[in-house]
């Protein structure tokens, strides 16, 4: 058996997607270069209010009610990607019969997702997740699948042996659809013929339809009985998860553009939730108005994280990449990263246009214990950290990795996550065996101190900026010296002393640095 | 557990209501339809008074003495990672705030380190809200903590420049409005290019103002997040009158948030500003002398011995049964030493 998915009325479809509010409006789509533009493509609502297709769009701007919307190629191609997504969902044998129209195989299916009544529900049920109000029909070969859906709306299934019966019915146009000149004309023809309906055509003598329309007035019949039998030609979609929103007038403020950026996140979670994948990348690229070029920016420029590069019509296109540490599904999760992002990198200019990608990635699995330690939950602990980094600036946050070097400082900040941690745990009594290590505290930036030397070491320090690190110095270990980097540009060279230094009210032990190379003293930190 | 709804005319010395009694028994309230009926008016108006020996037995049944009140659980005690503080203590507990209070070289450094490489190891994580940017990796390291399993939050070299914002909570956004007008007198750029060592007195006391918001509001989000086995505020290089700047609203919240959490919340500080809201609080001091080598030409530092005295422990001594809001009759006090990293 075979499905077919078919979405009515495509543009508008498309368009009620990516704009759910319009979906109880009457809508129209105009086409064409101003000012020729024509409507292309108009809902139920705005036909019953007269709008037809051709008309211009000033016509269809007398009346006040409808709302028209440019046609969009970007919308339409999420609309066509989200359509496969859906098949895909079903089944791994997809044939990508039109923009608007796609076939399944459902071999073995019925194992999987019930039975067939079942399962065309279900279809439905997804597509309409998905933002798209299809029509789904089940029949025992792929064109009466396709001839079924488009011709009759809603779930139909059609038992093997009967579509000669189901689809006799339909008006013989339902076998043009979308054709060029040479079937409108066939389609006259067989008007004038008197023939209504495909169960007229079906009943025609095939040697007389042979001897006036050739091999294309039989096949038309095969069709019209449903007897019509063909292999399907499976796509082979690469996984790729976009949405792009062309704006009309350019959005200014962050808040309006989370409210897009929702809804195209939505979009692409469910569509990825139909495919059981989650993502650990999203790219938000956004065409912005033009504004003055900064001369470091390169006109090929390919941010990594983000930035700022140029469209050829002059546009400026801001991106940024949101790097996830697990793979993750929740687009209030997205949104509010993204809003933090955005928060902390303005795009800087109105947007006229937002496209997001989405990287897939397999969903997570695991398994939770009772008796493992506590941990911070990965969705959460994004959300936090992002929120902390808006806060204390991004760099500033994080986990830290030594570097191999002997320098002071010789480390990194890393990005923290929950599950990279996630080494053999050890016994909590290993500690009890070994004696504490003093720690350091560590002035950034370091103090700098006034030294008095005495026979050829510090006998007292006074710091001007903080006062309690001053005072004779009453016992000191050192120098110990120590170089490195003498082959880069920024060698280093120091000797540091331990010094106990006699305070106001409590003796402290601090860690005093000479700098060789530029001759100045420092307080770098204190044990404590 | 019992929860005991205490109405304003408790503040008068009058009867306590609780909650088991707000609900309306029909059968009761039959048998003595004027207390039921008209007892909202009659305590309005000056209290009831039960008319009958039967009415009042029923009335003190229904309260509950405070000396039967239920006990709260003692909480799970941790080890802090230096065995003279668990013998002292008993470790550290969860769900509660600790406060270290100490001078410099007080050991507080090295009792945050041990206390790291202890959680760490038991597989769990770690939050380090460091104020003054003091913490040393390579001490920590020493120390035997997983670095991978420590996020460590850095305040003080940030400053957006935001308005407030009202989502910000209260406490923590008490310094917004001033703080706009100082940031444009040039901060950031001009002591990231000294590197910020020549900052002017005003600067300075904005700065320390500035890490403490920070501080506040980035422990907030840690404790609303969850999962952390210990998190600990790095408040030693503050002022003690910028430090004591945070409200004892705000060190109120903190300890709500962390109770009935596996979370060590641990303040280490230069004197001690939770008040009340601290369940231990140790005070720290250098010992009488450092353990230092010496010979005629030589000299290196050997360790530190640190004293630890429990100033203030709101924890059972016995550390079994109960949870007993009661300072301790007497302090007490142990003395431990640590080594430095290079002594092996």
């Amino acid at each position: 058996m075979f499905a077919c998915i078919f979405i009515p009325n495509f543009p508008v479809a498309a368009m009620v997607r990516a704009e759910p509010e319009l979906r109880p409006q009457a809508v129209a789509i105009f086409d064409g270069k101003p000012p020729l533009e024509k409507i292309g493509a108009v809902n139920e609502k705005a036909g019953a209010m007269k709008i037809t297709t051709g008309m211009t769009k000033a016509q269809a701007e007398l009346c006040p009610e409808i709302a028209l919307r440019a046609r969009s190629s970007a919308q339409e191609a999420s609309a066509h990607a989200a359509l496969l997504d859906c098949a895909q969902s079903f089944s791994p044998c997809v044939e990508d019969a039109a923009t608007d129209t796609a076939i399944l195989d459902l071999a073995g299916m019925e194992s999987l997702f019930g039975t067939l009544p079942e399962i065309v529900r279900a279809i439905s049920d997804r597509a309409a997740g998905l933002g798209l109000n299809t029509h789904v029909a089940i029949a025992s070969n792929p064109d009466a699948a396709v001839l079924a859906a488009r011709g009759f709306s809603g779930t139909t299934l059609i038992p093997a042996g009967k579509e000669a019966a189901q689809l006799g019915r339909l008006p013989v146009a339902v076998l043009f659809a979308g054709a060029g000149m040479d079937e409108a004309n066939l389609l006259e023809m067989l008007e004038r013929w008197g023939i209504r309906n495909l169960h007229d055509l079906a009943v025609l003598p095939e040697v007389a339809l042979s001897e006036r329309l050739g091999q294309q007035g039989l096949h038309l019949q095969k069709l019209a009985r449903g007897a019509a039998a063909r292999t399907l030609v499976p796509v082979k979609e690469p996984l790729v998860f976009e949405e792009s929103v062309e704006l009309e007038y350019p959005v200014v403020l962050l808040e309006p553009l989370a409210f897009l950026l929702n809804r195209m996140l939505e979009q692409i979670c469910a569509r990825l939730a139909a495919r059981a994948l989650a993502t650990q990348e999203l790219r938000l690229t956004m065409e912005t108005a033009a504004g003055p070029r900064p001369s470091a920016v390169s006109q090929t420029l390919e941010p990594e994280d983000g930035g700022t590069g140029f469209f050829s019509d002059g546009r400026n296109r801001f991106q940024r990449t949101l790097r996830l540490p697990l793979p993750m599904l929740d687009a209030k999760l997205f949104l509010k990263l993204l809003q933090l992002d955005l928060n902390a990198h303005p795009p800087g200019a109105p947007i006229f246009k937002i496209h997001l990608a989405a990287e897939p990635a397999r969903s997570r699995s695991a398994q939770g214990g009772l008796f493992l330690p506590p941990a911070p939950e990965p969705e959460k602990l994004e959300l936090t950290l992002a929120r902390i980094a808006g806060i204390v600036g991004e760099s500033r946050v994080g986990s830290v990795e030594l570097l191999d070097t002997h320098r002071a400082e010789g480390f990194r900040m890393k990005r923290f996550t929950a599950a990279a941690a996630s080494e053999t745990k050890s016994s909590g009594n290993i500690l009890e065996e070994k004696p504490s290590i003093a720690a350091l505290r560590i002035f950034r930036p370091p103090l700098r101190v006034t030294v008095t030397l005495q026979n050829g070491g510090p006998s007292s320090i006074v710091c001007a900026k903080k006062k309690e690190v001053q005072g004779v110095v009453l016992w000191k270990a050192g120098p110990w010296r120590s170089s490195g980097d003498w082959w880069e540009r920024e060698a280093w060279s120091r000797d540091e002393w331990d010094i106990a230094v006699q305070g106001a009210e409590e003796v402290a032990l601090y860690r005093l640095v000479h700098d060789l190379l530029d001759g100045i003293w420092f307080v770098e930190g204190t044990y404590d | 557990m019992s929860s005991a709804v205490i109405s304003t005319t408790a503040a008068q010395g009058r009867f306590f209501v609780f909650e088991d009694e707000t609900v309306v028994d029909e059968a009761a309230a039959s048998a003595a339809p004027g207390w039921f009926s008209g007892r909202t008016t009659d305590m309005a108006a000056g209290g009831y008074r039960p008319q009958s020996a039967n009415e009042k037995s029923k009335l003190l049944s229904a309260i509950t003495p405070a000396s039967r009140l239920e006990l709260r659980p003692a909480p799970e005690m941790v080890p802090s990672g230096i065995s003279a503080i668990d013998a002292l203590t008993g470790g550290l507990p969860r769900g509660c705030l600790t406060e270290i209070c100490g001078p410099a070289s007080s050991g507080r450094a090295t009792f945050l380190s041990a206390a790291l490489a202890a959680t760490t190891q038991r597989g769990e994580f770690c939050a380090v809200v460091d104020a003054s940017d003091a913490l040393d990796p390579q001490s920590l390291v020493n120390a035997g903590v997983n670095l991978g399993r420590l996020l460590w939050v850095r305040c003080g070299d940030h400053f957006p420049v935001k308005k407030a914002s009202p989502q910000r909570h209260p406490s923590t956004a008490f310094r917004a409005g001033r703080d706009a007008e100082k940031r444009k007198q040039g901060h950031p750029e001009r002591n990231r290019a000294s590197g910020g060592a020549d900052l002017p007195a005003n600067d300075s006391r904005f700065s320390s103002e500035h890490c403490l918001e920070q501080l506040l509001r980035a422990t907030d989000l840690l404790l609303e997040s969850g999962g952390f086995g210990l998190i600990a505020l790095d408040l030693c290089d503050l002022p003690p009158q910028t430090a004591r700047r945070i409200p004892l609203t705000t060190w109120f919240r903190f300890r709500r948030a962390v109770e009935h959490t596996p979370t060590v919340l641990l303040a280490l500080e230069r004197q001690s500003i939770a008040g009340s809201c601290s369940s231990l609080l140790l005070k720290s001091v250098l010992g009488s002398r450092f353990s230092a080598l010496s010979e005629e030409r030589m000299q290196l530092l050997t360790g530190m011995e640190i004293k630890v005295e429990v100033v203030r422990s709101r924890l059972n001594m016995n550390w079994e049964t109960t949870f007993i809001d009661r300072k301790p009759p007497g302090s007490a006090s142990a003395a431990f030493s640590c080594k430095t990293a290079w002594t092996g």
